[in-house]
């Protein structure tokens, strides 16, 4: 279950930027998490709700944006979609793969509401 | 509430010597010493000499494209400035509970320390058990107790390091968390992930928890003295390695009988060597 402290790691960085910014309080969060970044956002967004309780970042929405993996292949340099790590080229069969895209893992933005002081 | 020392730290990990039942030290990210107050407590009130406009409910997007990793991954990064710097080779060992990892050192420290001072950082849910046996092999070690903790991060290795007195040109054995799958995310500064398989596992490993063997760079299959009496197919185990990463050392050993050790050792050798 590291998904916990990683959402505790989301609340910690949120709510730094939003005092940092004299936010009231935090009402949305933009996560890029890829598809391969071994990260499940269901768990995360249960997570994300008790660690964020009595922070500013209590009761924000977690918006989740999903890229698709993408390999690259390292024999003929095609690209094509690739659900896990261990994909073979469609074209040239090779395995020599790289991934170019599905591993992001990072907080987009945040949306801050300026409550009165 | 911490039932050693009756402060208000709850949850988090811990640091344990073996033999020393007083010593204990929490491990803190505000602070580097154990301290009895928690992070969220101290308000930043100071200001910042900047006007905010505050407006009755208006809400703005501030964008961050930060890594959510980022804290972990930059102490992680300054765990590697420190261990380059004195010449250490960092491993960081990864395996379910019960392939082997504590043995591994058990059997691999006496025949390196002849050659290069070692020490071992142990990570473990709760008890020293680990610890005891490395602790009995002559080896300065730390304990790490995770309570409810996963994995190992960053900044316990940073805290434990600094309760360790590691010598230059040196080898630090990090045995993580016995778990295939969260240690995978997590950077300590290592130099080097070695994860271990046994063969009284499924070789499908690989294909069922490809992050981890993804982002290993040695894999050791240990317990071959077994294989003979289990359905596990050695060379189909190792291409579902190769698939998933391409790039992965491979070795087979039996920790038991010392079988494919020697080459192992070799390896190491080599790498503390030239690291």
């Amino acid at each position: 279950m590291h998904e916990m402290s990683i959402a505790l790691s989301i609340v910690d960085a949120v709510e730094a930027k939003a005092r940092e910014e004299g936010a009231g309080r935090i009402s949305g969060v933009d996560l890029l998490i890829g598809k391969l970044a071994g990260i499940e956002p269901e768990s995360l967004k249960f997570c994300f709700s008790s660690a964020s309780k009595g922070t500013l970042a209590e009761d924000a929405v977690l918006a989740i944006d999903e890229p698709e993996g993408i390999g690259e292949c390292g024999e003929c340099g095609m690209r094509f979609p690739v659900t896990f790590y261990y994909a073979e080229c469609p074209e040239c069969r090779s395995l020599r793969i790289k991934i170019v895209s599905g591993e992001e893992f990072l907080i987009q933005s945040i949306t801050i509401e300026e409550e009165g002081e | 509430m911490c039932d050693t020392c009756g402060c208000s730290a709850d949850g988090g990990a811990v640091l344990r010597k073996p033999g020393e039942s007083d010593y204990h030290v929490h491990v803190t990210p505000e602070t580097e010493e154990h301290t009895h107050h928690h992070a969220g407590e101290e308000h930043h009130d100071h200001d910042h000499g900047h006007n905010h406009h505050h407006h009755e409910g208006t809400s703005r997007k501030i964008m961050l494209e930060q890594d959510v990793l980022q804290k972990n991954n930059l102490l992680a990064e300054r765990n590697r400035g420190y261990f380059e710097a004195r010449n250490i080779l960092a491993l960081n060992f990864l395996s379910s509970p019960g392939s082997g990892k504590t043995s591994l050192l058990e059997k691999i420290i006496p025949l390196l320390q002849q050659r290069f001072p070692v020490a071992v950082i142990e990570g473990d849910q709760q008890t020293t058990n680990d610890a005891d046996r490395i602790h009995a092999l002559g080896v300065p070690v730390i304990q790490i107790n995770t309570g409810s903790g996963c994995h190992l991060d960053a900044l316990m290795v940073n805290r434990a390091v600094k309760e360790l007195d590691l010598q230059n040109n040196s080898l630090l054995c990090i045995e993580n968390v016995g778990n295939l799958v969260c240690p995978a995310l997590f950077d300590l500064g290592e130099a080097l992930k070695v994860v271990i398989i046994s063969v009284t596992e499924g070789d499908d490993k690989p294909l069922k928890y490809p992050t981890m063997f993804h982002e290993a760079d040695l894999c050791l299959l240990n317990k071959i003295d077994l294989q003979p009496y289990v359905e596990f197919d050695v060379a189909k185990c190792r291409e579902n390695a190769m698939r998933v990463n391409h790039h992965i050392e491979w070795f087979e050993v039996s920790v038991k009988t010392g079988e494919g050790l020697a080459v192992f050792q070799e390896w190491l050798e080599k790498r503390l060597l030239h690291h």
